[in-house]
């Protein structure tokens, strides 16, 4: 029963859905305020429906309701509770599912804090949003139901895969797709801004504190991803350029791109297409990453689906709607007007390297991601891309990038003076200079590669602290708590979130250099070292869990003769599905991290061992939550929550630009739009 | 300068980079495609001898030997048509299997035997190595012979 309500309240969600993505669209275009205002109403009782659809499945999970065949394949009345629950999004019906849910909370979200904005234009965003969920929740009654029934019902479930069977998986998908659906918002407002033909300086900062949310999601999303792996997979390795992964890092990367052109469009009224554009761009490698990892075409170890149906849906899907936001893109165009002009040398020319490099750098992830698969579509057999092509990309496309983090939120808009830009710098490149020498040596020996890491990481924090430092200076406050206070959050949010990159990059930087690891033959009695550690096999035991048995290792470590700890790896069997499954066990510290698994009894005393030394590993996931809560500071700033701006308020460019600081005083937002100054 | 030569100028330059940028990109790509071949094409000298590649089919029953220190292990990889060996030191991923799909990666020695850094086996009993089933099916049209019961082959 409870799952023919689910189905039911799923139906009546696409009707919902059919009535918001139509009548507020066509109420905008012929301009009838009635039909506007149902776009909220419609939005919202279409985000009750799919909750209660969820809901139903949820509680057909948590009832082991076996006679529903997504239930039975995914779970397993000795599963746990709360995996139970969490199995709901372990497979590709239910996660499809969350999808159109996470969509429609962004859409209750939009009709919520939208009082400020002019009716057609939330009538048009909602609209839009509701035309995607259209999309999706036909995907789902269509190809991919997860309340059909299967008669007889089973007797017992499948179980989920164990590898699932994790607290990072309870938030690691939800969080993910809050990200990838939060780019739905900036889509929507960038094609209702194309079709109003107001892509102005106020839609980039209505756009702003949206674009931010969901990258922030995103951001924690993917640090979620890759700690799971980390701690799950039982290889150590924290990024393995996979493609699922890579279908999550370039929107990310796009995000990222879009958050900076987006502050271009806001205070200078420039990059107004190119903004519209990446907004496009970001959803169509959202849309692309759902593709990739649901409809199975890839071989890796999240393509649970495969069934050629919903690959055709989601490829039809997919070119629809980019093919349509590109040609309403090519046709509106035209008519928004270039932005301001700048100098080679100023804060403009900064970031458009930036969003050049971040793109070059998601085409180059694209590239290696669709080429195997392009290939093997053709027939001219298989390949694979492995991890050191991107490595090789990546790094010489970020390094300048990164290199720009530290010029960029120090130069001048629109015109700056390159001398004085060294000038300013010259402290901040002496200190990194001097600790890309010295760091390295402290930690054991200087290789050039972790040389320049650390030159990259100091760089950022250091030109961080000039550049607060320097605003602080300015500020005619008398008092340093009065400087400190009269900054705005966005402001704190930016450096942050920079220094954020700089411990994510100290992390990879010093863990790539570092790191060691040794696969061992070990008996009981057994000891192996690694960087100073002793690591001392004590007992193998077995041990029985909720629905696997489990051999259990204990292995002791010291450290000169002193205890460290004592840590427990698993071998596990799950009983259900006959998986086995690695269980690493991690010994986290602040500056490293040792990671000890199982790996088989190679004769009838003894197994193999694999342990790691892994300096500085964490600091990867700390440095992106640090991003994130640098763009969370960013979203709450004041500014955002002003309730005037229903009209773009042209500012004077001249002002703008001989002002030394760079964001504008919080609460008084300063929007350039167009100016048409030349110089001469 | 005269707004038209700046202009001039950064697009010039944006060429470059891009340019820089994209002969980078290719050259990274170019060098690091790691192709597939089957025991079959291992047998007919298609596959390179001095570069990587990948090796998928399954491994054959009863092959998997371990020598004493239990950290190198030998084991073969059929197609059902050819077979051939495969060395490799480390442990082995949770699925590998006898009978059961497997993609190795590394490189083919003069004696004939693939010396393998890299052995993956995914994360689903009944998944099959894209490649693998790949293989089989290749190994099985070359053949003509009516294809072998295997359960992980449905999928």
């Amino acid at each position: 029963m409870t799952a023919e309500l689910g189905h039911f309240a799923l139906i009546l969600a696409l009707v919902l859905a059919l009535v918001q993505a139509i009548v507020p669209l066509v109420g905008a275009s012929t301009g009838r305020p009635a039909w506007m205002a149902l776009a909220r109403p419609a939005a919202r009782g279409q985000f009750l429906f799919i909750a209660i659809a969820f809901a139903c499945l949820t509680r057909a999970f948590i009832d082991n309701d076996f006679s529903v065949l997504y239930v039975a394949e995914h779970s397993n009345s000795l599963l746990p509770v709360v995996y139970r629950v969490t199995a709901v999004w372990g497979g590709h019906e239910g996660s499809i599912l969350l999808w159109a849910l996470i969509l429609a909370l962004w859409t209750v979200a939009v009709s919520l804090f939208s009082r400020h904005l002019p009716e057609p234009m939330v009538a048009r965003i909602i609209g839009i949003m509701g035309l995607i969920s259209v999309g999706f929740l036909l995907f789902t009654l269509f190809t991919s139901n997860p309340f059909e029934r299967m008669l007889p019902g089973a007797v017992e479930g499948k179980d989920l895969n164990p590898l699932l069977q994790d607290p990072g998986m309870v938030i690691h998908p939800p969080m993910l797709y809050m990200g990838y659906v939060g780019s739905t918002v900036a889509f929507a407002f960038a094609l209702s801004a194309l079709i109003s033909g107001r892509l102005d300086a106020a839609w980039a900062r209505w756009s702003r504190p949206w674009v931010t949310t969901a990258w922030c999601f995103l951001t924690v999303g993917i640090a979620l991803g890759s700690g799971w792996a980390y701690y799950e997979l039982g290889w150590g390795g924290w990024w393995f350029w996979d493609p699922v992964e890579n279908a999550s890092f370039m929107p990310w990367l796009a995000g990222t791109a879009l958050m900076h052109s987006l502050a271009v469009t806001e205070k200078r009224g420039g990059f107004k297409m190119w903004t519209a554009l990446l907004a496009i761009i970001a959803f169509s490698l959202s849309l692309l990453g759902t593709f990739l990892v649901r409809s199975g075409v890839l071989s890796s170890v999240h393509a649970f689906a495969t069934d050629p149906a919903r690959g055709v849906f989601i490829l039809g899907f997919l070119v629809v709607v980019i093919g349509g936001s590109l040609a309403l893109f090519a046709w509106r165009a035209p008519s928004v007007g270039t932005g301001g002009s700048f100098e080679m040398v100023s804060r403009e020319s900064a970031l458009l390297a930036n969003n050049v490099l971040l793109l070059v750098a998601t085409a180059a992830v694209l590239l290696g991601t669709l080429y195997p698969l392009l290939i093997d579509a053709l027939g001219m057999g298989k390949l694979s891309v492995g991890p050191p092509y991107f490595e090789a990309v990546f790094v010489p496309l970020m390094a300048p990038a990164l290199f720009l983090m530290g010029i960029g939120p120090i130069t001048r808009w629109k015109q700056a003076n390159a001398i004085d830009i060294a000038r300013r710098l010259r402290w901040a490149g002496g200190v990194s200079f001097v600790s890309a020498i010295v760091a390295p040596l402290l930690l054991g020996h200087w290789t050039p590669m972790v040389g320049f890491g650390v030159l990259l990481a100091a760089w950022i924090v250091t030109t961080a602290a000039t550049n607060l430092i320097g605003r602080l200076r300015e500020h005619p406050a008398p008092t340093l708590r009065a400087k400190l206070a009269a900054q705005p959050g966005s402001y704190y949010g930016m450096l942050l979130a920079h220094c954020g990159m700089a411990v994510f990059i100290i992390g990879v930087t010093l863990v790539k250099g570092y790191e060691t690891e040794k696969d061992l033959r070990m008996e009981v009695g057994d000891t192996a070292t690694i960087a100073g550690y002793t690591f001392r096999l004590d007992a193998i035991r077995e041990r029985a869990g909720p629905n696997y048995n489990a051999a259990q290792g204990t292995l002791t470590v010291t450290r000169d003769g002193q205890p460290v700890t004592v840590m427990h790896p698993e071998k596990r069997l799950y009983t259900a599905t006959k998986t086995p499954m690695t269980e690493a066990a991690i010994d986290t510290g602040f500056t490293r991290d040792l990671y000890a698994s199982l790996g088989e009894p190679v004769s009838r005393t003894a197994w193999s061992v694999r342990i790691h030394h892994k300096p500085f590993i964490d600091w990867i996931w700390f440095g992106c939550l640090l991003m994130a809560l640098g763009g969370l500071m960013a979203v709450l700033d004041r500014r955002y929550r002003s309730v005037r701006s229903t009209a773009p308020q042209p500012a004077q460019p001249a002002q703008a630009a001989s002002s030394a600081s760079s964001a504008p005083a919080s609460g008084t937002p300063a929007l350039v739009v167009r100016t048409s100054t030349r110089v001469p | 300068m005269k707004a038209r030569t700046k202009r001039g100028v950064a697009i010039v330059v944006g060429l470059v980079t891009l340019g820089i940028a994209a002969a980078l990109v290719l050259n990274a790509f170019q060098s690091n495609l790691v192709f597939f071949f089957s025991p079959s094409q291992i047998a007919a000298n298609e596959a390179p001898r001095e570069r990587s590649f990948r090796l998928g089919g399954l491994v054959e029953q009863g092959s998997l030997k371990r020598d004493t220190s239990g950290l190198t292990v030998t084991f073969v990889v059929t197609d059902l048509a050819k077979t051939i060996p495969v060395t490799y030191t480390g442990l082995l991923p949770d699925l590998f299997k006898e009978g059961k799909g497997v993609v190795a990666q590394g490189k083919l020695g003069a004696d004939g035997m693939f010396r393998a850094d890299q052995v993956l086996a995914k994360h689903d009993e009944n998944y099959m190595p894209p490649e693998a089933a790949e293989a089989l099916k290749n190994a099985q049209a070359g053949k003509g012979a009516p294809m072998k019961s295997n359960e992980a082959m449905t999928k």
